[in-house]
């Protein structure tokens, strides 16, 4: 007996951009099933939606901006998946938020203006949707901020951040709090359980307020609350009587595991499926379509069949794209065509690591309408598309989700909305 | 080294240090006498350097739940790393007794289960003697022991005739069915005679899990073994004749982690065995995807909880009793989201790690008791017993739900 089963769709990766294109296409009413070879980047990154924040200038409107920049660029997956894909998928992720497993936490924010927002070490970054968590960090309020570190938070220094801050303008001090922790230190994720206990949290703001001034506004590492951070960023903000708001930390980030279980919950409220730990070891094909794709479950492979295929596993950094030590590149997933990969004999990489490496825009080759080179049936979503820059835009975000949510869309438009290839 | 084993450190070299095995794993966020997959892991390995002495001792305290492979996005296996250093630890400074003893279900349900399982019931019940067993084994005196059943599953299958349909199937039903959840076996029988199946129960024993998650490789090895040559037969001719089992981790140390934590990659039978095992849910699961299972599912009008252990996460097919469960009509399922119940095996039950354990399990118990169900299905014994221990609420196997709805 053969290890099989069929879907409408099957996506291949967990991180944004594929518990996304899952969430929406198992919305439409889609079988679908998500294989992942594990925890994506959402856990990485900060939790902000990034939609446009250089081109190359800092941006401030990213929705007007998009247009000059997406006919400026016309291979960029913005000007693939189209400007009312930016606006749509923004909106859905709105309300995948609220309608989420964490009572009360939003995002707010919109495409008409960014909002800049301090990192971990005090540089201002544009965002165009961020947590309601993290808004009181907007760069443009009045208000001095008071940047709040736990000792025992490894890889946060509140003096730094507080330093920077003043440099861009922003009259900020640092103050440090003692938290008792049972080892030496401790990631963001271990204090974030902490701050979850309403008794707790009523100790940390009874210590921390002493320490406050009148007029500050408060900036703490973002660790409020893993279950209920809404609730715990609420009461933080009532006990000190001011504003409060979170900083990304460097990784575990709690904003993006956050993010990861909205999204996950919205795909399986949908009826989508998750197979955690299902790398994709080898393909089946005609000349123009995949067939199945298989993984291995232990002792035996499982074999998915699907009319179907979105991936979303990503670029360089997961691993998915890879230039191998004989100089070659290949799309390590699906070995899809690459567009973008510079000529034999061109330099590939500029010895400045901030500059743009000739190699950043390579991806899986596309059609206009996401659709993989050779492939007709699988469509290409998040940082495996070529042609785009994420770091230096400040567009992560923004792409995975315009992407996979127009990518869901064109599936479900041309599966005529009858689920196909399906068990009764 | 074994080519095995080369894959395993090989691994290693992909970790990025990008901590989201931290995020996940659900021993080292209670408790900091485990410093986490990663620093055990991939970062501890590279002090352990062949039969040279172990320099890190904390890699005992993982639970083997194996939840930081299933999430590395880099394909790191860390929880095999980590089940192979603890190996190394056992070898360096010996086993105890209490590990010797309650990593072999089959003496103990031997001992215990049977006709003197009322009087070896009580004996689980006594708290004096419960405290004697601490203080002399180290097995602590809450921890959940399930009850032994007065008749073991193979008693009652040999009393039951499977009508001859020609579609053989083996049954694995490992220890927790065999001598303390009888019921459970009779359950998966009747569901698969009902699907169209002649269920075949040959003679077997432990699958070694225990052995191999204590770090008792060496005994593991006879003892899987042991078993894999008494099921390859049964599989061997007939390339359509699969090996199914409810007990979801024996199935996994079939499928998988036999072969790779303990290196027996080679093992004809062993890999014969592990490529025809199948999970119960995955399996019912695919006979539905091929339109053969039945559907004739009348309704439970009943709120459970489930709760996929780790374990059956390590299979790496998703959670199949999820799909089932949408079969019946009337069920209300609420997917429990907590990692971990605690128990891992027989990690619970050890005195120096039963805080620890119902510290993991704390996420879970809270979760189970906000759902509003009295019931919580999850697919392995030890975590169904200690579900039971943390939230007073009563456990059962996914199947059994299956088995209600098919009026069986």
């Amino acid at each position: 007996m053969r290890s099989e089963l069929h879907y409408d769709a099957v996506v291949i990766g967990a991180g944004t951009a594929g518990l996304t294109a899952g969430a929406r296409l198992a919305e439409g009413g889609a079988r679908v099933c998500v294989l992942a070879k594990g925890v994506g980047s959402t856990h990485l990154a900060p939790g902000t939606i990034d939609v446009l924040g250089y081109a190359p200038d800092r941006v401030s409107e990213p929705g007007t901006a998009l247009r000059e920049f997406a006919a400026a660029h016309p291979d960029h997956p913005y000007a693939l998946a189209g400007l009312d894909a930016v606006t749509e998928a923004a909106t859905w992720l709105k309300s995948a938020v609220e309608a989420g497993p964490l009572p009360g936490y939003r995002y707010v924010g919109d495409l008409e203006r960014n909002v800049l927002l301090p990192s971990a070490i005090g540089a201002l970054r544009p965002s165009a949707l961020v947590p309601e968590t993290m808004a009181g960090g907007n760069a443009v309020a009045s208000e001095r901020v008071c940047v709040v570190g736990p000792r025992a938070l490894r890889d946060f220094h509140p003096s730094l951040c507080a330093a920077n801050l003043s440099r861009a303008g922003i009259e900020a001090r640092a103050v440090e709090v003692e938290i008792e922790v049972d080892r030496a230190d401790e990631n963001a994720l271990g204090l974030a359980r902490r701050f979850d206990d309403p008794a707790w949290r009523a100790g940390f703001a009874a210590r921390l307020s002493i320490m406050l001034q009148s007029d500050e506004r408060v900036g703490l590492p973002a660790l409020l609350g893993v279950r209920d951070p809404h609730g715990a960023w609420s009461d933080l903000e009532h006990r000190l009587g001011r504003r409060v708001f979170e900083i990304p930390t460097l990784p575990p980030s709690v904003p993006g595991m956050r993010l990861f279980e909205i999204l996950r919950s919205a795909l399986r409220r949908g009826g989508g499926r998750l197979v955690m730990g299902a790398e994709v070891v080898s393909v089946e094909r005609t000349s123009q379509r995949l067939t199945a794709v298989s993984t291995h479950a232990g002792g035996r492979d499982v074999r998915y069949a699907a009319p179907w295929f979105v991936l979303a596993a990503g670029g360089f950094s997961s691993g998915a794209i890879e230039l191998d030590s004989h100089w070659a590149t290949h799309d390590r997933v699906l070995g899809l065509p690459l567009r973008g990969v510079p000529a034999p004999g061109q330099p590939r990489f500029v010895a400045d690591y901030q500059a743009e490496q000739p190699m950043a825009r390579v991806g899986v080759a596309v059609d206009g309408e996401l659709r993989a080179e050779g492939a007709e049936n699988v469509l290409v979503v998040g940082a495996g598309l070529p042609g785009a820059m994420p770091w230096r835009e400040a567009s992560g975000e923004g792409i995975a989700l315009a992407t996979a949510s127009r990518a869901a869309e064109l599936v479900l438009a041309r599966a005529g909305g009858a689920p196909a290839g399906a068990a009764a | 080294m074994t080519v095995i084993d080369d894959l395993l450190r090989g691994s290693l070299d992909h970790c990025v240090k990008c901590t989201i095995c931290e995020t996940q794993c659900p021993v080292s966020n209670v408790t900091p006498l485990f410093p986490g997959p990663k620093y055990a892991g991939p970062q501890a390995e590279r002090y352990r350097v062949g039969d040279e002495p172990s320099v890190e001792w904390s890699v005992d305290y993982c639970s083997g739940c194996g939840i930081c492979s299933q999430s590395c996005p880099q394909g790191v296996k860390i929880a095999e790393i980590n089940a192979q250093a603890r190996n190394k630890i056992k070898r360096q400074k010996g086993v105890p007794l209490r590990d010797r003893i309650i990593t072999r279900p089959t003496w103990l349900g031997r001992a215990g289960g049977g006709p003197v399982a009322p009087l070896a019931n009580l004996t689980i019940d006594l708290k004096p003697l419960r405290i004697i067993g601490e203080k002399l084994l180290k097995v602590h005196r809450n921890a959940p022991a399930p009850e032994f059943a007065r008749q073991r599953f193979s008693r009652w299958f040999k009393g039951h005739r499977s009508p001859p349909t020609g579609r053989k199937i083996i049954y694995f039903h490992g220890c927790g069915t065999e001598y303390y959840e009888p019921w459970e076996g009779q359950k998966v029988v009747q569901i698969l005679e009902h699907n169209g199946f002649e269920v075949v129960v040959p003679k077997q024993d432990c699958c070694g899990l225990p052995l191999q998650s204590s770090g008792l490789f060496d005994d593991a090895r006879k003892v899987v073994l042991r078993l894999a040559r008494n099921l390859a037969p049964y599989v061997r001719d007939d390339p359509d004749t699969i090996i199914v089992g409810n007990a979801t981790s024996c199935t996994l140390m079939l499928k998988r982690e036999a072969r790779e934590i303990l290196a027996l990659e080679d093992d004809p039978d062993l890999k014969l065995v592990s490529e025809r095992t199948y999970d119960i849910c995955e399996l019912l699961l695919e006979l539905h995807d091929r339109g053969e299972l039945k559907t004739d599912f009348k309704p439970v009008n009943e709120r459970i909880a489930y709760h996929a252990p780790c374990q059956q996460q390590g299979h790496y097919i998703g959670k199949p009793a999820l799909e089932l469960f949408a079969l019946i009509p009337g069920l209300d399922v609420v997917e429990m989201n907590a990692r971990c119940c605690g128990i891992a095996g027989t990690y619970g039950l050890k005195a120096e790690k039963y805080d620890i354990a119902m510290a993991v399990g704390a996420d879970l118990f809270a979760q189970v008791r906000d759902s509003g169900a009295d019931t919580v299905a999850c697919d392995s014994e030890t975590c169904r017993w200690q579900i039971t221990h943390g939230t007073g609420r009563t456990s059962a196997h996914p199947i059994d739900f299956l088995h209600r709805s098919y009026g069986l």
